[in-house]
């Protein structure tokens, strides 16, 4: 009934490079930003992109952008059409608000359903 | 002198039930004691994220009562009846609700689109008109009962629908708008509601919002898909529209623009014409004689609103995402930038008093109003309102193109 060590030692050791692996795989699918900034982004998306997409995200001048509306949209594609705006549209390009893996981060949430935004941190000094 | 005292007794009868009637008059009103008040005084305050409007009074500064259920008010505008009384909400839900301000309630709601943009009101005051974005088209509504009397869709050649934008009332129950993705500017006239007829005109590329002047004569429609904007004169409308402004970007490649400006009558002052360059940090100026270029003011970002006061003084200009913490100031006369304001996070909206000493701003990201004095650019009020956006005063009501 004695396990071999040897074969205790393989078996966690391939399990802990396992898990290890799937962490980092899990980080590069979606990097959390630090909660500050999530609250700030969970607003710009809600209430700036709002202005064109809708508050609840439903749609405006610009296309809705709920989970069910993106269902068929590689991720890879939101998240050029936010970095890089789509010319010839209203829509603007984000590289100067968002870096690229707050976008990831953003396209992720919004094919996951977005949450509500919760406003901003109280003022802080003057910018 | 028995005579005297019986002629003594009646009135002293006559007091007795007289109060006694009053008692009891006064008991059959079940319903609050609520102030009598002149409707001109008041305003709507919307709080876009919670579906309320805050009716609010100028005179004390104050809000008097929160309004809910009005749905998704996210891009929410308001009209006014002509007495002043009713304000028509317009949700980006399509919702169309009727608030009586001096009671404070929901008088009427309907459901009318998937997705609108805002609305009007006839001068007559017999119409309300919501321009939708989904489906795209115009609706006719009785103001009195929020009935349906006419729905006008925005249909072009192809057979696709446009998203309306920049709808504006005219003389005789007649209303102009624009077509975003058909690039078409119409006029429907519902003076017979049930049979609308709409003449149709050329715009340009990407309409995005319109003004109709003060005085009722010019439609501007401002283009985001070009450089320049479309005039009408209905004064003379057999000579349809041309282009004014053109190539007012000089070709040069445009910066972002995280928010569409808005048009509104407000952008006239004298003779002038102050509106928001699309994709440039400028406020263009406009001789509304000849709608040739005559300035253009650099400012701090893209511009939003570039409102005169009402004694078009001055210009007050906010601004787009990530500026929209900042408000400037023109000098008319001058042409000069005079003020540079910090009056909160995420200024969404200017409403001035009616002879414009006064300017209310909503702080969108701070949760509050606050309360300008133009004179001297000092804030002298404000009052906390949950993610407050658009602030209408009921002195809109007497006016073409609010």
């Amino acid at each position: 009934m004695k396990i071999p060590p040897l074969l205790a030692h393989a078996v966690v050791f391939l399990g802990a490079a396992l898990v290890s692996a799937y962490v980092a795989a899990a980080d590069e699918a979606s990097i959390e930003p630090d909660p500050a900034r999530v609250r700030e982004l969970i607003h710009i998306v809600r209430q700036d992109c709002g202005s064109c997409h809708g508050l609840t995200l439903k749609g405006g001048l610009g296309p809705a952008l709920t989970a069910e509306a993106l269902a068929d949209r590689p991720a890879e594609g939101l998240v050029a059409t936010i970095i890089g705006g789509r010319p010839g549209t209203p829509m603007p390009p984000f590289h100067t608000i968002l870096s690229e893996p707050e976008a990831v981060w953003i396209v992720d949430l919004l094919l996951r359903g977005f949450p509500p935004d919760g406003g901003l941190p109280q003022a802080r000094g003057v910018d | 002198m028995s005579s005297r005292d019986v002629r003594l007794a009646p009135p002293a009868l006559w007091g007795v039930i007289l109060s006694a009637m009053v008692m009891l008059l006064s008991a059959c009103s079940s319903a609050p004691a609520v102030a009598v008040r002149g409707s001109g005084d008041l305003g709507v305050v919307i709080e876009r994220a919670d579906g309320n409007v805050k009716v609010i009074e100028t005179s004390g500064r104050s809000v008097l009562a929160t309004v809910g259920g009005l749905g998704d008010l996210s891009h929410a505008s308001v009209v006014f009846s002509r007495d002043g009384r009713y304000a028509f909400v317009f949700g980006r839900d399509g919702g169309l609700t009727k608030v009586d301000l001096l009671q404070a309630k929901v008088v009427g709601r309907v459901v009318q689109a998937g997705n609108a943009i805002g609305g009007s009101i006839s001068h007559d005051g017999s119409l309300v008109v919501v321009q939708n974005y989904d489906p795209g088209g115009i609706k006719a509504f009785d103001a009195n009962t929020l009935e349906l009397v006419a729905d006008v869709p925005a249909t072009a050649d192809d057979g696709t629908r446009s998203k309306v934008v920049g709808l504006a009332d005219l003389s005789g129950k007649r209303f102009i708008y624009s077509l975003f993705e058909a690039g078409e500017i119409r006029i429907t006239d519902f003076s017979d509601p049930k049979h609308p007829v709409t003449q149709r005109f050329a715009g340009g590329k990407q309409p995005y919002d319109a003004l109709v002047s003060p005085n009722g004569r010019y439609y501007i429609a401002g283009l985001f898909g070009e450089d320049g904007l479309a005039l009408i004169d209905l004064w003379n409308l057999d000579k349809g529209s041309r282009k004014i402004l053109s190539g007012y970007g000089r070709g040069e490649q445009p910066l972002p623009v995280f928010k569409m400006p808005h048009l509104r009558g407000w952008s006239i002052a004298g003779n002038r014409a102050y509106l928001p360059a699309i994709g440039r940090h400028e406020v263009l100026v406009v001789d509304t004689e000849t709608w040739a270029e005559v300035d253009r003011i650099k400012v701090k970002s893209q511009p939003v609103f570039a409102m005169a006061r009402p004694d078009g003084r001055e210009i007050w200009v906010n601004f787009a995402f990530p500026d929209n913490g900042w408000v400037q100031v023109i000098d008319t006369v001058t042409g000069q930038i005079t003020d540079t304001l910090q009056p909160g996070r995420g200024i969404l909206h200017m409403e001035f008093l009616s002879k414009g000493h006064e300017v209310w701003l909503s702080a969108r990201d701070d949760n509050k109003v606050v309360i300008y004095d133009t004179a001297t650019k000092q804030p002298i009020g404000g009052f906390d309102s949950a993610s407050p956006s658009g602030i209408f005063f009921t002195t809109r009501a007497a006016r073409t193109g609010f």
